[in-house]
């Protein structure tokens, strides 16, 4: 068990981002324990529609009042929709960070990358050994 | 890095789940829950700040006044038994060495509260340029020190105790028989809120960081972190060593003239200090608001039609104003020829020029005096 929220419909990645396939979109956001330990959340700079991101590497900007960290795609894709809403409102992201405070609709082009991606039960593992 | 620091409340901050961060050489608190929280708490309620990091130099002896004369920016003389000062140590350059608050115990007895990542230096400092008659005594290991600070400060601690505290004038002091022993209580504090600073031995802490907790539980006051006294510090535009200040940093580009001695002189400094103002290079802080999206954080270069010109020294989302504020170097040329309240830059963030605006500091308005005291 976790203490943060994992859900089941989504996988994982070691940057504790989530992905979420339903159909045919697929939506990116940062997990439960990422808010968690970013604290509010005050900014978002997210790439622009169109606009390539590449797994493991930095794609946007998420500060908290104290900290700024980069945000790290867990698959290859293009950009095709970004939460407008997150401009005014990024406390969204602490608010729901699995539902209206997603960050990004993309269209991955890599499949094979969604095995390396973490399992709820992987997630949970790899939460739980961090924290030690 | 060598081991860090704690306070004695060390496990009272992790029990109330306080998030850690080095700071000083100390492991303190940067927040307990959600600093927008404990900023609003201080603004409306209260909030109760640890700041036991910081160090308490205590100052006496027939020449302990004219010692501090000579080491600080500010009149020593004329400061009266209880009353507090601001004032700055600098170094013979004119860069200032750290920057402190003043009491005035008695006619031949001053303390110091020194910022903790400064205590050893002005420790070293203040006994290498002390006069005759002077004794010192680095009194940081044994004193503890509580902030509480916001509006309902003048509710919890008369309920605890300290009535008179409501008769104390901002930058006054007086000591108070409190939690079971003598607490030097102040009405001053770093956060642009009315409030007092506490000094304590270590022992009582604990039992006096709880009582006051419970005591203020009825009023919203709420365990605060360094994350929200940096907000709420910068929305008062007070300086921050390390940010603001530094040692090649004169205390009047830092805007901090009304705490020097000018016309006087004679502190350590004095000339390279004015000197530094006929320079071509003699620089200028600025407040300022972003008009785009972004936060400005320390390091940020400012941009004056499009070429730096200086450098971001703090930025954050200001909670109380809804926007990002920060204070930041730019040439005193550029500051005094239309670089006045309104000019336009920018600052570039992540390689790109966020536009901001020059405005008036503190970036909230000043304490109200009249309800710093009982009205």
């Amino acid at each position: 068990m976790s203490e943060y929220t994992i859900p089941d419909d989504s996988l994982y990645t070691e940057q504790d981002e989530w992905i979420r396939s339903d159909g045919a979109r697929t939506f990116v956001g940062i997990t439960d324990y990422a808010q968690s330990q970013l604290g509010d959340i005050v900014f978002v700079e997210l790439p622009a529609v169109g606009s390539m991101i590449n797994k493991d590497e930095p794609y946007g900007v998420i500060e908290s009042v104290k900290a700024v960290s980069d945000l790290f795609a867990p698959v290859t894709g293009e950009v095709i929709a970004i939460n407008e809403e997150l401009n005014d409102a990024p406390e969204r992201i602490n608010e729901d960070c699995y539902g209206d405070g997603w960050l990004l609709e993309i269209a991955p082009t890599e499949d094979s990358e969604r095995e390396a991606l973490l399992e709820p039960s992987a997630y949970t593992k790899f939460l739980a050994e961090r924290d030690e | 890095m060598g081991a860090l620091a704690r306070t004695p409340l060390y496990d009272v901050h992790r029990e109330l789940g306080a998030r850690l961060v080095e700071f000083g050489g100390f492991e303190m608190p940067v927040q307990y829950g959600s600093i927008l929280k404990e900023h609003a708490a201080v603004r409306e309620q209260a909030g109760l700040f640890d700041v036991s990091h910081m160090g308490q130099i205590e100052i006496s002896g027939p020449g302990a006044i004219a010692s501090l004369e000579r080491l600080l920016t500010c009149r020593v003389e004329t400061l009266e038994p209880g009353r507090v000062r601001y004032g700055l140590l600098c170094n013979d350059e004119g860069g200032v060495v750290d920057d402190v608050t003043v009491y005035r115990r008695d006619p031949q007895s001053v303390m110091l509260c020194v910022n903790a990542s400064n205590v050893a230096r002005v420790d070293a400092w203040v006994r290498d340029k002390a006069g005759p008659e002077t004794s010192i005594d680095n009194a940081s290991e044994r004193t503890g020190m509580l902030a509480l600070q916001g509006p309902a400060s003048l509710e919890i601690l008369p309920a605890l105790g300290a009535k008179e505290v409501t008769s104390l004038a901002r930058f006054q002091f007086a000591d108070f028989d409190l939690f079971g022993t003598r607490v030097t209580i102040s009405s001053t504090g770093y956060t642009g809120a009315p409030g007092f600073e506490l000094y304590l031995p270590n022992a009582a802490l604990v039992s006096a960081f709880r009582a006051i907790l419970e005591a203020g539980e009825p009023h919203g006051l709420l365990p605060a972190g360094l994350g929200a006294r940096d907000t709420l510090r910068l929305e008062a535009a007070l300086p921050l060593y390390g940010h603001e200040l530094d040692d090649t940093t004169t205390p009047l580009e830092a805007g901090l003239g009304r705490f020097v001695k000018r016309k006087r002189g004679g502190y350590i400094g004095a000339q390279a200090v004015e000197a530094r103002e006929t320079q071509p290079d003699v620089r200028a802080l600025v407040g300022f608001e972003l008009t785009e999206r972004g936060i400005a954080r320390q390091g940020a270069p400012i941009l004056w039609d499009g070429a730096p010109v200086g450098v971001v020294t703090s930025g954050a989302p200001s909670p109380t104003l809804g926007k990002p504020i920060g204070l930041g170097y730019v040439p005193r040329r550029i500051a005094h020829e239309g670089g006045g309240v309104g000019a336009v830059f920018a600052v570039k963030i992540r390689g790109k020029a966020v536009a901001a605006r020059v405005v008036e500091t503190p970036f909230v308005s000043k304490i109200d005096r009249k309800a710093d005291r009982k009205s």
